[in-house]
């Protein structure tokens, strides 16, 4: 079994740039503990590479040119773009592994026309998530996008197909891979509403994820979804693709929308692995 | 199109620090590449959060720009809300204002 880890995390940008707001610390720290188990469970597993399934905001891809669905194919990358200030995480190079990356594009263009990119700059999306899982930047990165920000958005059972394509080209590698999918449930980010939760709709999500039932994850359409977890809620699409590439059911490790601040239900969860190599 | 315009703009800039140089003094020139409406080119060098919130630039590009800007937080946010207290509603894009201008968190009801 060459896909060693698979688990979902937030990122929202507040998780590191409004640390210092937050008024319910011990809050916080239990979720940084969290993330930072999270962290070990990736080392433990003796992962050579990381796949980040992200749901990035405009840092690489435009209405120009939007590819549903993209992996990064390079030996390093940089970031965050934004102010390193605001996010409070430095700007920096992050290693990639361009031949391996190459060889799971070209696995998953076996059932998905993914498109590929050798230039590819991180934001929030990403760093944040690294900020806690690799902190050092020592272990490679494979960038992966799923467009939640440019409707017309990919549907969700091609999300689920997606995910499925990804475990194939891990299970067909030799290399340990983990995965994580990283995005928010419900929330209105960059808005006037940021922190805006809707914590029952993310609590009936996150108990179909953690199931890992296809078809109950695939029952939402992006009408009801924008009405209910807000425009953030696109980002479901991240967990769903890697609940497929899982195929096991989760443990919910963390979740918790009582702290606002960070703008979105903070959480934190496992996959079992299932029918691998 | 404009709005297209608009956000492909901050698009560029947001990921380009060669361009944010610039921003400060050859934003006219910058602009030159862009189709936009003099109410937008005005909200660019003004720096006109609120406007810029309600013609429908998308949050996450938004956001990145106010940070850009060295806008704290909780004032980007009041900022957004005054917007739609001037200009009205959010006038394209999925990131409207929903919470009638309501803070959703304790910290910023503080401040």
């Amino acid at each position: 079994m060459s896909l060693v880890y698979a688990g979902v995390l937030s990122h929202a940008p507040g998780m590191t740039g409004r640390a210092e707001l937050v008024e319910n610390t011990a809050l916080r720290d239990e979720f940084y503990a969290r993330l930072d188990a999270q962290r070990r469970d990736i080392e433990a597993s003796g992962a050579e590479a990381l796949v980040v399934i992200a749901a990035e905001h405009f840092a690489n891809f435009f209405m120009n040119n939007m590819p549903a669905y993209c992996i990064g194919i390079s030996d390093e990358y940089e970031g965050p773009i934004e102010d390193p200030k605001w996010l409070k995480i430095e700007r920096t190079k992050v290693p990639g592994n361009a031949r391996l990356s190459r060889t799971l594009v070209e696995q998953v263009m076996h059932s998905v026309d993914v498109a590929y990119a050798e230039e590819w700059k991180f934001d929030h999306g990403v760093m944040v998530p690294l900020h806690f899982l690799t902190p050092r930047y020592d272990l490679p990165i494979i960038p992966v996008n799923i467009n939640c920000q440019g409707p017309p958005l990919t549907p969700l059972h091609r999300a689920w197909a997606f995910g499925e394509a990804l475990r194939e080209a891990c299970d067909a590698v030799p290399e340990k891979i983990a995965i994580v999918g990283t995005g928010g449930i419900s929330h209105w980010p960059a808005t006037p509403d940021s922190g805006k939760i809707n914590e029952p709709w993310d609590r009936d999500f996150l108990d179909r994820l953690m199931r890992n039932d296809r078809a109950a994850l695939l029952d939402y359409n992006d009408v009801d979804t924008y009405r209910d977890g807000g425009q953030g809620g696109f980002e479901i699409r991240t967990y769903i693709a890697t609940a497929a590439a899982a195929r096991g059911a989760g443990e919910l490790q963390f979740y918790t929308a009582q702290m606002p601040i960070f703008a979105v239900g903070c959480t934190v969860a496992r996959f079992n692995l299932e029918g691998g190599n | 199109m404009s709005l297209y315009q608009l956000q492909k703009f901050l698009y560029v800039m947001n990921r380009e620090p060669a361009v944010q140089a610039r921003y400060e003094t050859e934003l006219t020139e910058l602009l030159g590449a862009y189709d936009l409406t003099d109410e937008e080119r005005a909200a660019l060098a003004e720096g006109d959060i609120g406007l810029l919130y309600v013609l429908g630039v998308n949050g996450q590009i938004l956001m990145h720009f106010a940070a850009f800007l060295g806008i704290a937080w909780f004032d980007y946010l009041d900022l957004m809300r005054k917007g739609v207290a001037t200009h009205g509603p959010v006038r394209a894009g999925v990131y409207a204002m929903t919470g009638e201008g309501a803070s959703f968190t304790n910290e910023e009801k503080q401040q």
